[in-house]
């Protein structure tokens, strides 16, 4: 229980407009292993949940985490979800990636197409080949960086 | 009394460091462990060939962790950088039992659609513990 109430509100952020809260040494160790510790405010408690309910078939992988840590975890995403500006419905496969204020950021007229090909980019949930303190949960326009 | 308490102490950790679901914070301890329940020894070469291998699925170990898991690897959807497999360039791998099951758990499931046998991971470990500098 201390662990979940150790994620303090960071200040507003100009960018987001929204206020943001830090991850959790828990959340950092289980679920950025693979990929990048998203931002619980990114997407509304239902996707998050949807997500937490089929880590062993998460995107293709098997994530599953022992019943007390995916309690603990399930819980913290659910307290910090959705603070991200316009999150309110699921999006496509609860993708970050689909939602609509992510299209909308990274259309054609922000990101040229052929960013989204070039090796050291990959794939678009791969913030921080962009977005250089993603993983510190900063992705302020004046921190972008695109990689060749 | 004083030395009724250390004997039993010294009887319980003794005891402790018997089983296989111990702590064995060490990746020898943790070999020891799983050949002791697989009920015999660890051969390197067979743990090489099943790391290296496709198991009927898009995957082998080697996909993420490279070949020769001496260097980072790089996750095969992701991209993300991972560290050193092998012990003897990554000093902090296979010394949390339960770090360990987790990861064998989700990525022979991943790999082969089932857990590994206790063999299977005896083998992979004695296989990652021959590769040094």
């Amino acid at each position: 229980m201390a662990l979940l109430a150790a994620g303090t509100v960071a200040a507003a952020q100009a960018d987001s407009g929204g206020t943001r809260v830090a991850n959790t040494p828990k959340y950092e160790q289980e679920c950025a292993a693979c990929h990048m510790a998203f931002p619980p405010g990114m997407l509304p408690a239902g996707s998050w949940q949807h997500l937490m309910g089929s880590l062993n078939k998460h995107y293709g992988t098997d994530a599953s985490l022992d019943d007390v840590t995916q309690r603990e975890l399930s819980a913290w995403l659910k307290a910090n979800a959705g603070t991200y500006k316009r999150v309110s419905e699921e999006s496509p496969q609860d993708r970050i990636t689909k939602s609509a204020w992510f299209l909308r950021k990274h259309r054609e007229g922000e990101v040229p197409t052929d960013v989204w090909k070039r090796a050291s980019v990959g794939s678009p949930s791969n913030c921080v080949a962009c977005h250089i303190n993603a993983a510190k949960g900063s992705f302020s326009e004046r921190e972008i960086r695109l990689p060749k | 009394m004083e030395k009724l308490y250390l004997i039993a102490a010294a009887a319980a950790v003794a005891l402790l460091s018997l089983s296989p679901a111990a702590h064995a914070v060490t990746s020898a301890g943790q070999l020891a462990g799983y050949t002791a329940q697989a009920g015999a020894p660890a051969k390197a070469e067979r743990g090489q060939q099943l790391f290296t291998t496709k198991h009927g699925k898009e995957w082998s170990c080697s996909s993420c962790h490279t070949a020769v898991p001496t260097i980072e690897g790089k996750h095969a959807s992701t991209g993300k950088v991972i560290g050193a497999l092998a012990p003897a360039f990554n000093p902090e791998r296979f010394t949390d039992t339960a770090k360990t099951e987790k990861w064998f758990r989700r990525n022979c499931n991943d790999v082969m659609g089932r857990e590994c046998t206790p063999g299977e991971k005896s083998d992979v470990l004695a296989w990652l513990l021959t590769l040094k500098r």
